[in-house]
C-alpha cells in the first residue's frame, strides 16, 4: 500500500535548512493498522503529510498502491487526496457553517460527486443518524470527530490517515473514536496509519513505528 | 448537473453566512451602477427632449439672422447686432428654387392689456406663411390670411400661454379686442401649445408684419429697404438644404453688395445643423457623466477586491480543508471567482433597479427628462460582472495557491 524508500524532507528556514526527515524506509501493507509515535518535533506530522500527498518529499521514492507519486503535479496529488485518502485531524477540521450532513457531503464534492444517501449512511455508521442537521458548534468534540470520520469513509478511500485523532478529546470520547476506527478496520479491512502520543491508543494497532529526530528509532509488531 | 448545484450551493452558503459583509461589498457596485443608469438616463432623456423640440420646429427650417458669421481677425459684429436683412431680401429669397415658403420676422416686446389682465409678451410681425414654416397650428379661431397681411389688418394670433394669462377662467379670446402697446388689435386665433423651449411660440403673439410696420417704427436701410429681424424659410426637401443655403448666401451677398473678400453680414443656420451640434454636445456631456459614474463603479470594484482578499484570509482554514479533501487549484479559484462575480452581478441587478427608481423620481420632481435605455442597462450589468471577474481574479488566485498544510494550521 505504502512504500517509502529513503524519503527525506528538508524545509528552508531562512539561510539555514531544517532537515525534518532523514531517509525513512517504511512498508505498510494493505489492511494494516499502524501507529506512529515519537516526541514533538520528531517528524511524525511531516511523515503523515507526505503519506497523504499534502506535501512532496525532498528526495526518495514514494509508491502509493504501486504508483510513484513523489513527482506528481499539484493537481494530480489533489486528485489522489480526493479519491484515495481519508484524513482525520486532531482539530476535526469541519466547516463550522455547514451541518454535519453538509460536511460529509463536502468530502464527496471533490471525489466524484455528492450522494446524499451515502452521506446519511456514513453518519449512521458512526452513530450520528439523529444529528445530521446539527452544526459542529452544537456537537460535542467526540461527535465532531465522528462527523470527520464519516466524511473520510463516505468516499471509500483505500488509505486512512489520522493525526492525533483523540488529542483534543476526553478519554471516554477518545475510546469511542478509537473503537469506531478499529471496528472499521475489523469490518472493512481498511488501511489506517495513525499518529499518537498515547501508548494505550497505539496498543490497538498491529505495528508501532517509533520516530526520533527524523529517523526511525524502532519498529515493533504487536 | 448535480456537480453544478453543489458548486452553487457552496458559493451561496458562503455568501449568506456573511450577509452584512456581502451587502456592504456590493454596495459600491450598487451605487456605481445606479449612478451610471441615472446619469445616462438624464443625458439620454435630455438628448431626446431637445431632438423632439427641434423636430417640432420643422426639420426643413432654415433661419437667417443679421450679423457676421464666424470669421478670423478684424472687427466682428455680434449676432443680431446689426440690422442688415430686409423684407425685400425675403421676397428675393422666395424666388429661389426649392424654397417653399419664406417669412421675414420682426420682434418687439410690448405690453398687452385685456380688461384688468395684462402681460408683457414678444410680439412677432410675420407673414401668413410663417405659421406653416414653423409648424404652428391654431387650437381655436383662425390664422390671419395673406389678404389681411397685405392690407395690414389689426389682428393677432396668440400663443397658448399668453391666451390663458389674458383670458383666464376659460374665457373665449376669439373676436375679443386687445390693447397692444398703443394700438388695439382683434384676436383671431389661439395657437396649439408646442411646449418647445426655443423661444417658445407659446409665450408670444403674432401679427402681420405690415401691421407692425405701421404701428411700431420701422428702420430703413441706406438703400431704403424695410429692416427685418430675421428671415425663416423652408426647403422642399431636406436633401436640398445645403444647396439652398449656398444659393441664399450668394443672393444676399450680391444684394448687400459685399466684395468677394468681405465677410457675410448675415448668418444662416439650418435646424438640422443646430440639431447635430446639440446632439453632439449632449452626447459628449452624457459620456462625461457616464465616465464620472464609471469611476464610482471602479471604486466599488476595488471594494470587492478588498473584501475578497479579507475573505480569503479569513477562510484560509476552509481552503486548507477543501484542499485536503481533494480540491484542485482551479476548484478553489473558480469558487472564489464565481463568488466575486455573483456578488457584483447581484449588485449590478440591484443597481439597475435603484438607478431606474432614481431616474423615475428625477423625471417626476426635477426639471430633467430621463430615459433608461436597454443598452445602458445591459452595459452596466455586463460591466459589473466584468468587475467581479477582474477584481476577484487576484484574491481567487491567491486562495488557490495556498499551501494546504499551512492553510490547515492557520486559525
Amino acid at each position: 500500500m505504502i512504500k517509502f524508500e529513503n524519503i527525506t524532507k528538508v524545509y528552508p528556514m531562512g539561510k539555514r535548512e531544517l532537515t525534518v526527515l532523514k531517509g525513512i524506509n517504511i512498508d505498510i501493507k494493505k489492511g494494516e493498522l499502524v501507529a506512529i509515535m515519537g516526541p514533538s518535533g520528531s517528524g511524525k506530522s511531516t511523515l503523515l503529510n507526505l503519506m497523504g500527498c499534502l506535501d512532496k518529499p525532498t528526495s526518495g521514492s514514494y509508491l502509493l498502491d504501486d504508483r510513484e507519486v513523489s513527482h506528481l503535479s499539484d493537481g494530480e496529488l489533489a486528485n489522489i487526496r480526493g479519491k484515495e485518502i481519508g484524513f482525520i485531524f486532531q482539530t476535526f477540521n469541519l466547516l463550522s457553517r455547514l451541518t454535519a450532513l453538509a460536511n460529509v457531503e463536502l468530502g464527496m464534492t471533490y471525489a466524484g460527486g455528492v450522494d446524499r444517501k451515502k452521506a446519511i449512511e456514513a453518519l449512521t455508521k458512526v452513530g450520528l443518524s439523529e444529528r445530521i442537521h446539527h452544526r459542529p458548534i452544537e456537537l460535542s468534540g467526540g461527535e465532531q470527530q465522528r462527523v470527520a470520520i464519516a466524511r473520510a469513509i463516505v468516499k471509500n478511500p483505500s488509505l486512512f490517515l489520522a493525526d492525533e485523532p483523540t488529542g483534543q478529546l476526553d478519554s471516554h470520547s477518545g475510546e469511542e473514536v478509537i473503537s469506531i476506527l478499529t471496528s472499521l478496520h475489523a469490518e472493512h479491512g481498511i488501511t489506517l496509519v495513525l499518529v499518537t502520543h498515547d501508548i494505550n491508543i497505539a496498543k490497538h494497532c498491529q505495528r508501532i513505528i517509533q520516530l526520533k529526530d527524523g529517523e526511525i528509532l524502532r519498529e515493533e509488531t504487536l | 448537473m448535480k456537480k453544478w448545484t453543489n458548486f452553487f450551493s457552496t458559493i451561496w452558503i458562503g455568501l449568506i453566512t456573511h450577509k452584512l459583509r456581502s451587502f456592504l461589498t456590493i454596495l459600491g457596485v450598487v451605487i456605481g451602477v445606479a449612478s451610471v443608469i441615472t446619469l445616462m438616463s438624464i443625458g439620454k432623456g435630455s438628448e431626446q427632449q431637445i431632438l423632439n423640440n427641434i423636430q417640432s420646429l420643422g426639420s426643413n427650417l432654415i433661419t437667417i439672422r443679421p450679423g457676421a458669421s464666424i470669421g478670423f481677425g478684424g472687427i466682428r459684429g455680434g449676432f443680431g447686432g446689426t440690422r442688415t436683412l430686409t423684407t425685400e431680401d425675403a421676397d428675393a429669397i422666395a424666388q429661389l428654387p426649392d424654397v417653399t415658403a419664406v417669412s421675414p420676422t420682426n420682434s418687439s416686446s410690448l405690453q398687452l392689456i385685456v380688461g384688468n389682465q395684462n402681460t408683457n409678451a414678444q410680439v412677432n410681425g410675420v407673414n401668413a406663411e410663417y405659421f406653416g414654416i414653423n409648424n404652428l397650428t391654431v387650437a381655436s379661431g383662425v390664422l390671419f390670411s395673406d389678404t389681411e397681411y397685405q392690407s395690414g389688418a389689426e389682428v393677432a394670433v396668440l400663443g397658448s400661454n399668453v391666451a390663458t394669462t389674458l383670458f383666464p377662467n376659460n374665457a373665449n379670446p376669439i373676436g375679443q379686442q386687445m390693447r397692444m402697446g398703443m394700438n388695439i388689435v382683434q384676436v383671431t386665433g389661439v395657437l396649439q401649445s408646442k411646449g418647445a423651449s426655443f423661444g417658445s411660440a407659446d409665450d408670444a403673439i403674432f401679427i402681420p408684419l405690415t401691421t407692425m410696420e405701421q404701428t411700431v417704427a420701422v428702420q430703413r436701410t441706406a438703400q431704403g429697404g424695410h429692416v427685418t429681424g430675421s428671415i425663416s424659410l423652408t426647403v422642399s426637401d431636406s436633401s436640398q438644404t445645403q444647396n439652398v443655403i449656398d444659393a441664399v448666401t450668394n443672393l444676399l451677398r450680391n444684394r448687400h453688395l459685399l466684395s468677394a473678400s468681405a465677410a457675410s453680414d448675415f448668418n444662416i443656420q439650418s435646424v438640422e445643423e443646430i440639431a447635430a451640434t446639440l446632439t453632439q454636445t449632449i452626447g459628449t456631456l452624457t459620456l462625461l457623466l457616464g465616465a464620472i459614474a464609471a469611476i464610482s463603479l471602479l471604486v466599488g470594484g476595488i471594494g470587492v477586491m478588498n473584501i475578497m482578499l479579507v475573505s480569503v484570509l479569513e477562510r484560509t482554514r476552509e481552503i486548507g480543508i477543501r484542499k485536503a479533501l481533494g480540491a484542485r487549484q482551479r476548484d478553489i479559484w473558480s469558487q472564489f471567482l464565481f463568488e466575486a462575480s455573483l456578488l457584483t452581478f447581484a449588485g449590478g441587478i440591484i443597481g439597475v433597479f435603484v438607478g431606474w427608481a432614481v431616474s423615475y423620481i428625477v423625471s417626476k420632481v426635477g426639471t430633467f427628462h430621463t430615459l433608461v435605455t436597454a443598452d445602458v442597462v445591459f452595459l452596466a450589468v455586463g460591466v459589473s460582472i466584468a468587475i467581479g471577474i477582474f477584481f476577484g481574479f487576484y484574491p481567487a488566485w491567491n486562495a488557490s495557491r495556498l499551501n494546504p498544510i499551512e492553510a490547515l494550521r492557520s486559525e
